[in-house]
């Protein structure tokens, strides 16, 4: 099988990321996404979906776990299935729609072969023809496969491909407590998906974007464009109060250097990271009348307080999630190929709050993550340039070295630095290289050795 | 004040693409009354600018400085710039009231933006509210509605 055949090894992978850099393939080589896609992506938690998506039996919507086309779908036992999307006869995607209702099964649009919502086959029309032939004993006749394990987290749905592997609580640990801090935002502690997610394509390697996320050095000069304008015509309109929506949300991004190193950055063993541990540009969105009130009742008052207080900006679930709890919003990174990522950005209402912070979430969305975007704009302006820049051939590596200590760094305890530092990038290849290589074979030197 | 015609709106539909495609920002923002608001949405048939995610829902500072932008000496975006056209069919007039002074027009257009070696092509329906303000035409709204608004997009840059 000629796709099977890639010729790195896990020593080549371990020798992509040394410490403070990492090699350009890692970016660039089509090789290296074809392992990602086998191995990181499967071996990893990778969020799928919210549960309100798909709220009845039957309800199901489309998506993909990295390169895997895969079916989010609320089974007839109410709990929430992820099965790859293709049919176990020929392959046929069985839901090619976004979202929709299937009812109590799937049926193939091909040649009518139906399923359980939960993957199981339940019939094929003529089936005498197969009698005798041994379909029975094929991986084909026993339906839709489901993926590895599935969590639903508070709502949100997660999958890890393959069967074995880490457990769900083992790999994300303590910044779960980003999600939780998202959702307790609901006085009624739930989430609901607001709308269909933007979705903008990039044409970069997927990596660059989930590490742009704790990025603090960038704001001020990739985004002066947009932030630093639309203080320049706020100050010439004579600096009117209250502020115009796009100086709330914007013009922090101008924020100097000294706000975002106090900002301070959280890092989690896996690859797991939070910018805004002290503060963040989202420190002043919570005061809306009648907000408080609402989670005071539900919690108390010192909770509610405490829940507030917390101002995450921006946390990584690695590989390719971020979420921004204070806004109720999540962004996915789902690599295409080695240069092509889509990013789907979703929001959430937060259920018995005022619709004002849906409002301001909503508005957060486009004005920041849309293809129509000024931010956005400055963002994969840059992207496209580093993915384009680094095939040249005179510089091999990338430099992640900003606040490095100068000795290798210990990933597996969380860490709390200076909110410059780019250790959460450095933490994330750490991951990278661990859950590529467990499934990887080692190198046939090693492996005769290793069989002696 | 005279009334406002038919051939009149439809010129201010016309006038107005031309703006966008020569880039006269300025000319093209003093088109627009104070709290009007630019518009596309990015569901088929969406019909809230404010509770779900819309590619755009700008108010006058916002388009301000949208444009202003494209012309700062740190907009690494625009270097080089990008440029529009759009081709247009003839308004539809769906409202001509002159006495109120309130006017609706639904427009479809091809609307190409290019930089560098990329080009893209978006159809598109645009609805105008216009208003009558001492006797000129103004927007008063802008909808555009894009064909495949759902779909995944690269940088749309300029102004459809």
């Amino acid at each position: 099988m000629l796709e099977t055949r890639l010729t790195l090894k896990a020593e080549d992978i371990d020798s992509m990321v040394q410490g403070y850099q990492v090699h350009r393939d890692v970016y660039t080589s089509n090789e290296v996404y074809q392992l990602e896609m086998r191995h990181l992506f499967a071996n990893t938690w990778v969020f799928v979906g919210h549960e309100s998506q798909t709220p009845k039996q039957g309800d199901y919507f489309t998506t993909q776990i990295g390169n895997q086309p895969v079916i989010q779908v609320r089974h007839t036992d109410n709990g929430v299935k992820v099965l790859h999307n293709r049919c176990p006869h020929k392959g046929t995607k069985i839901a090619l729609d976004r979202e929709g209702n299937t009812g109590k099964f799937f049926r193939c649009p091909y040649h009518a072969w139906s399923f359980k919502t939960d993957g199981c086959l339940l019939a094929i029309p003529l089936k005498n023809g197969y009698e005798g032939t041994g379909l029975d004993k094929n991986e084909n006749s026993k339906g839709m496969k489901a993926v590895g394990a599935v969590k639903n987290y508070r709502g949100f749905i997660f999958a890890r491909l393959a069967k074995e592997g880490i457990d769900f609580e083992e790999f994300f640990l303590d910044s779960l407590s980003s999600i939780d801090n998202m959702v307790d935002r609901s006085p009624a502690g739930k989430l609901e998906v607001a709308g269909p997610p933007l979705r903008y394509m990039h044409k970069c390697n997927w990596k660059m974007l989930v590490e742009n996320q704790t990025d603090t050095c960038h704001p001020m000069v990739a985004h002066e464009s947009s932030a630093g304008t639309a203080k320049k015509i706020w100050k010439k309109l004579g600096s009117p109060k209250p502020q115009p929506p796009a100086m709330q949300i914007i013009a922090p991004f101008m924020s100097p250097y000294a706000f975002f190193e106090d900002m301070g950055i959280r890092t989690w063993p896996n690859g797991h990271g939070h910018t805004g541990v002290n503060h963040s540009i989202h420190s002043d969105y919570s005061a809306i009348p009648g907000y408080f009130e609402a989670m005071s009742k539900a919690y108390g008052e010192s909770r509610a307080k405490s829940i507030l207080d917390e101002n995450r900006h921006n946390t990584i679930y690695f590989p390719s999630i971020m979420v921004k709890g204070p806004i109720q919003q999540l962004r996915n990174f789902i690599p295409l190929s080695p240069d092509k990522t889509l990013v789907e950005s979703y929001i959430y209402r937060l259920i018995d709050a005022p619709d004002e912070l849906l409002a301001r979430t909503a508005m957060y969305n486009r004005m920041i993550n849309a293809p129509t975007s000024i931010v956005g704009h400055d963002d994969l302006e840059m992207y496209e340039r580093a993915q384009e820049g680094l095939m040249s051939d005179g510089i091999e590596w990338v430099n992640l070295q900003r606040l490095y200590p100068g000795k290798e760094e210990d990933f597996s305890k969380e860490a709390v630095e200076n909110g410059t530092t780019e250790r959460q990038m450095r933490n994330q290849f750490d991951a990278w290289r661990r859950f590529m290589t467990t499934t990887m074979p080692q190198s046939t030197v090693s492996a005769i050795e290793a069989a002696e | 004040m005279s009334d406002i015609s038919k051939d009149d709106l439809i010129d201010f539909i016309y006038a107005e693409a031309r703006m966008l495609d020569e880039g006269h920002y300025d000319d093209w923002l003093k088109l627009w009354i104070p709290d009007g608001h630019y518009w596309m949405p990015l569901d088929y048939k969406q019909d809230d600018p404010l509770f779900v995610t819309s590619l755009m829902y700008e108010d006058m500072f916002m388009l301000k400085l949208r444009v202003e932008r494209l012309n700062g000496a740190r907009t690494f975006s625009q270097k080089p710039k990008s440029r529009c056209h759009h081709v247009i069919q003839r308004p539809f007039v769906d409202k001509l009231d002159n006495k109120e002074g309130h006017y609706v027009t639904n427009t479809s257009m091809h609307y190409v933006e290019t930089r560098l070696d990329e080009q893209f092509l978006l159809a598109l329906t645009a609805t105008h509210e216009l208003k009558r303000i001492k006797g000129s035409l103004r927007i008063a709204n802008k909808r555009v509605d894009l064909l495949n608004s759902d779909a995944a997009f690269g940088n749309i840059q300029l102004l459809p």
